[in-house]
C-alpha cells in the first residue's frame, strides 16, 4: 500500500456510492416511509397499509394472501427443481463426449428473455391441441390411455395457464378440484417455464464444483468397492454443498423479483399473482402507493434473512481470504 | 465408467458386460439426450413457427412441416421488421443496452479497485452495504426513482439538447426520464453495480500483491496501475460481467415500462414492442416468434462469442469468492 491523500479513495468510489445512493439506497428508505403513508402519501396511516395485507380485505382486486402463498410456492419449488435439474445434467453432462453440446443445448434458454419466453411459453401452453404442443402430447397419451380402456381427463386439453384447480384434475376426477393455496394447475405450469429458463445457470456452476473434485479421490473410492450412488452420497454431495448453498441463494434472491414471466404470461390474473406484480398493478395501475409500498417493504423483509446468511457467508470468506 | 468393457473372449462375459453397460452407460445416455430434446423443443418450436405461414401457423401444430418441408415464408420477418416498428426497437434497444453496459463495467471498475486495494475507514462495511444491496428488489426503487425523474424533468433550467442517434434521438429537449435514454442508461448503471462491483472486487482482489508494489516503487500513480496493469489482467472478468449486464439490460422490460413510459412507440426498445405485440396481437404467434427470435439473435451471438469466458466469470464470482 502506498500512501494517498485521505481522499483519494472516496473519488474512487464516488460514482458508485452516488449512484447507489440516489438508485437503491434512497428508494428503499423512501419505499418503507410510504409503506406508512395514505394512498397519494399525503398523510400518515399508521400500519394501516400492512393490515390490508394481512386481513386482504379486498381478494378479488388485490389478493395479497395468494401473491404472499404463491411467491413460497416460487421459492421452494423453483429453487428445488431448478437446483435438482441443473445437479442431474451437471453429473450426467460430465460423463460424456458431447459435454459442450448438452450443457450448450441446456444454457440456450438463459439467453432468451422473459418477454420472449412468455412469447413461446403461450405457444407452447395454447388450448388448441392441433397448435399447442403440450396439450398436443397430453391429448395424445390421453387417447392411447383410452384406446387402452383407461378413462382420464387427459383426452381433453387444459388451459394450463387459466386453470386454477388442483393438479390431479388433469388426470382423474377423484380427489379434490381445488386445493387450498397455490397448488394450482397454472402455477405449476408458470414455474415449468421458470425452470426451463434457469436449469443452464445452476448446471454450469455445479459442474464447475463437480471439476473441482480430484478423480484420484473417486478412482480410489470406486477401487475400494463404492457404488455410484455412495460415491454420490459420501463424496460428491458434501463437496458440492457450498456451491448449492450459493446457487439456491442466488435462485431465491431471483424468485423474489419474479415479474417479468408472471406479469406477461398471465398479468397475474386466475389467482397466479405473485407479490411483486402485485405490487406491481397496486402501485402504477391502480395508483395505489401506499399498499404498494408496504407490499415492497413486505417483499424486502423476506430478503432480510438472506442477506445476513449472504453476509456471513462473505465474512466466513474473508476469514479464510 | 461403473463398467469397463473386460478383455475376455467368453460369450457369456460379453453378454454381461454389454448387459451393464446398457443398465448404466444406457441410461445415462437415454437420460441425458431425453433432457436434451425436452429443453430444445420450446427454441425449436419458435424458430419453425416464425418461419411458417399465418394460415398454416393457426391451423395445424409445428410438427407438420416435417409432412411438408421446404413450405417456408420470411414474410414475417418483413412483417415485423417494417411494418410493426422492430427495427426501430431493435436500434433502440443496442442504443440502450451498449452505453449502459460501458458505464457499469467503467464505474464499478473503479470501486472495486478502490475497495480491493486502498486502505480507507468503513471500507468492508461499505462493502458489504455493496453486497447487500444485490438483494433490493427492483420494484421498490421505481417509484422514487420516477417521482425524482418528473420532479427533474419539467424544469427549463436544465440543459436542453437534442442528439440524433440512429434514427431516434437522446435527450428529445429532456436530460431524465420520459422520453429520454439518458435517464435509462444512468438507471441501468445503477441497478447493475451491486452485482458488478462484487463480481470485479473480488476477481482484482485475486491479482497478486507484488504486481502492485513494484508498480507503486516505480513511481506509476494508481491511474497508472489501473489502465495499465489491472484492467488488462482482468479480461475474463470484465468480458463475463459485459455479457451478465448487456444480457440483463437487454432482457429489461421493468425499468423501461416505467422510466420511459408507453407514449411514445419510435423510442420503445425491443422487450417493450414485443410486450405490446403480445397485448395486440396475443395469438398471432407467427408475427410473435419472429419478433422474439429477433430479439434473441444479438444475446445468443454475444453469449456463444464469449461463452469460453463466460463460465470462467461465473466462477470468479460465485465460486472462488
Amino acid at each position: 500500500m502506498i500512501g494517498r491523500r485521505w481522499w483519494v479513495p472516496w473519488l474512487w468510489l464516488a460514482p458508485t456510492l452516488v449512484l447507489l445512493g440516489v438508485f437503491l439506497v434512497y428508494p428503499s428508505v423512501d419505499t418503507i416511509r410510504r409503506s406508512f403513508l395514505d394512498t397519494r402519501s399525503d398523510s400518515w396511516v399508521g400500519l394501516e397499509n400492512y393490515q390490508f395485507i394481512v386481513e386482504n380485505p379486498r381478494p378479488l382486486v388485490a389478493d395479497t394472501h395468494t401473491a404472499l402463498m404463491n411467491n413460497v410456492l416460487w421459492m421452494t419449488m423453483f429453487t428445488m427443481f431448478t437446483v435438482a435439474i441443473g445437479l442431474l445434467i451437471a453429473i450426467l453432462a460430465g460423463r460424456v463426449r458431447y459435454e459442450a453440446v448438452a450443457k450448450a443445448t441446456i444454457f440456450i434458454p438463459m439467453a432468451i428473455s422473459f418477454v420472449a419466453l412468455s412469447v413461446i411459453w403461450r405457444f407452447m401452453y395454447e388450448f388448441n391441441s392441433d397448435i399447442g404442443t403440450v396439450n398436443a402430447v397430453t391429448t395424445g397419451v390421453g387417447g392411447l390411455l383410452r384406446d387402452a380402456g383407461m378413462d382420464s381427463n387427459l383426452s381433453e386439453p387444459t388451459a394450463w395457464l387459466q386453470n386454477d384447480g388442483s393438479p390431479q384434475t388433469l388426470v382423474t376426477d377423484a380427489g379434490p378440484d381445488d386445493l387450498p393455496g397455490p397448488f394450482q394447475i397454472n402455477n405449476f405450469a408458470l414455474i415449468t417455464v421458470g425452470v426451463w429458463n434457469w436449469a443452464g445457470f445452476t448446471m454450469i456452476i455445479l459442474s464447475a464444483g463437480l471439476k473441482g473434485i480430484s478423480t484420484e479421490v473417486l478412482e480410489a473410492a470406486r477401487v475400494d468397492g463404492a457404488n455410484e450412488w455412495q460415491i454420490f452420497r459420501r463424496i460428491i454431495a458434501p463437496i458440492l454443498t457450498p456451491t448449492i448453498v450459493v446457487v439456491s441463494t442466488t435462485l431465491v434472491i431471483q424468485t423474489l423479483k419474479t415479474f417479468d414471466l408472471v406479469w406477461v404470461m398471465t398479468g397475474g390474473r386466475f389467482d397466479t399473482d405473485v407479490v411483486a406484480t402485485l405490487f406491481f398493478r397496486q402501485a402504477f395501475v391502480v395508483g395505489d402507493f401506499g399498499v404498494g409500498a408496504a407490499l415492497a417493504v413486505v417483499l424486502m423483509l423476506f430478503v432480510v434473512p438472506i442477506m445476513l446468511l449472504t453476509i456471513r457467508r462473505f465474512q466466513f470468506q474473508e476469514e479464510i481470504r | 465408467m461403473a463398467t469397463q468393457p473386460q478383455a475376455s473372449g467368453r460369450p457369456l462375459t460379453v453378454l454381461v458386460t454389454s448387459l451393464k453397460w446398457l443398465g448404466s452407460r444406457g441410461m445415462l445416455h437415454l437420460a441425458l439426450i431425453s433432457l436434451m430434446v425436452l429443453w430444445s423443443i420450446p427454441t425449436i418450436v419458435m424458430l419453425i413457427s416464425s418461419f411458417r405461414d399465418p394460415s398454416d401457423i393457426a391451423s395445424s401444430g409445428w410438427w407438420n412441416v416435417f409432412a411438408h418441408p421446404f413450405d417456408f415464408t420470411i414474410e414475417n420477418y418483413k412483417n415485423v421488421l417494417d411494418a410493426r416498428g422492430m427495427w426501430q426497437s431493435f436500434l433502440n434497444s443496442l442504443v440502450i443496452t451498449v452505453p449502459s453496459t460501458l458505464l457499469t463495467i467503467l464505474v464499478a471498475a473503479f470501486a472495486a479497485y478502490a475497495f480491493a486495494w486502498m486502505r480507507f475507514p468503513f471500507r468492508n462495511a461499505l462493502f458489504l452495504l455493496v453486497v447487500a444491496l444485490l438483494v433490493v428488489p427492483l420494484q421498490m426503487t421505481l417509484i422514487p426513482v420516477l417521482r425524482l425523474y418528473a420532479n427533474l424533468t419539467p424544469g427549463a433550467e436544465l440543459p436542453s439538447f437534442d442528439l440524433p442517434v440512429l434514427g431516434g434521438t437522446i435527450g428529445g429537449g429532456k436530460l431524465f426520464g420520459k422520453e429520454s435514454f439518458v435517464g435509462l442508461w444512468i438507471a441501468h448503471t445503477a441497478y447493475g453495480l451491486p452485482f458488478a462491483v462484487f463480481l470485479l472486487r473480488n476477481f482484482f482482489g485475486a491479482l497478486p500483491r507484488d504486481l502492485f508494489e513494484s508498480a507503486h516503487l516505480d513511481g506509476a500513480s494508481d491511474l497508472t496501475v489501473f489502465f495499465r496493469i489491472v484492467l488488462p489482467l482482468s479480461g475474463p472478468a470484465i468480458a463475463a460481467l459485459a455479457i451478465f449486464q448487456f444480457l440483463w439490460v437487454w432482457q429489461d422490460l421493468q425499468v423501461a415500462l416505467v422510466l420511459l413510459g408507453l407514449g411514445d412507440p419510435d423510442l420503445h426498445p425491443m422487450m417493450l414492442s414485443i410486450s405490446t405485440l403480445v397485448g395486440q396481437f396475443g395469438t398471432d404467434y407467427q408475427l410473435l416468434t419472429a419478433a422474439s427470435f429477433i430479439s434473441m439473435i444479438v444475446p445468443l451471438g454475444i453469449f456463444f462469442a464469449l461463452q469460453r469466458y463466460f463460465v470462467q466469470g461465473i466462477l470468479t464470482g460465485s465460486v472462488k469468492g
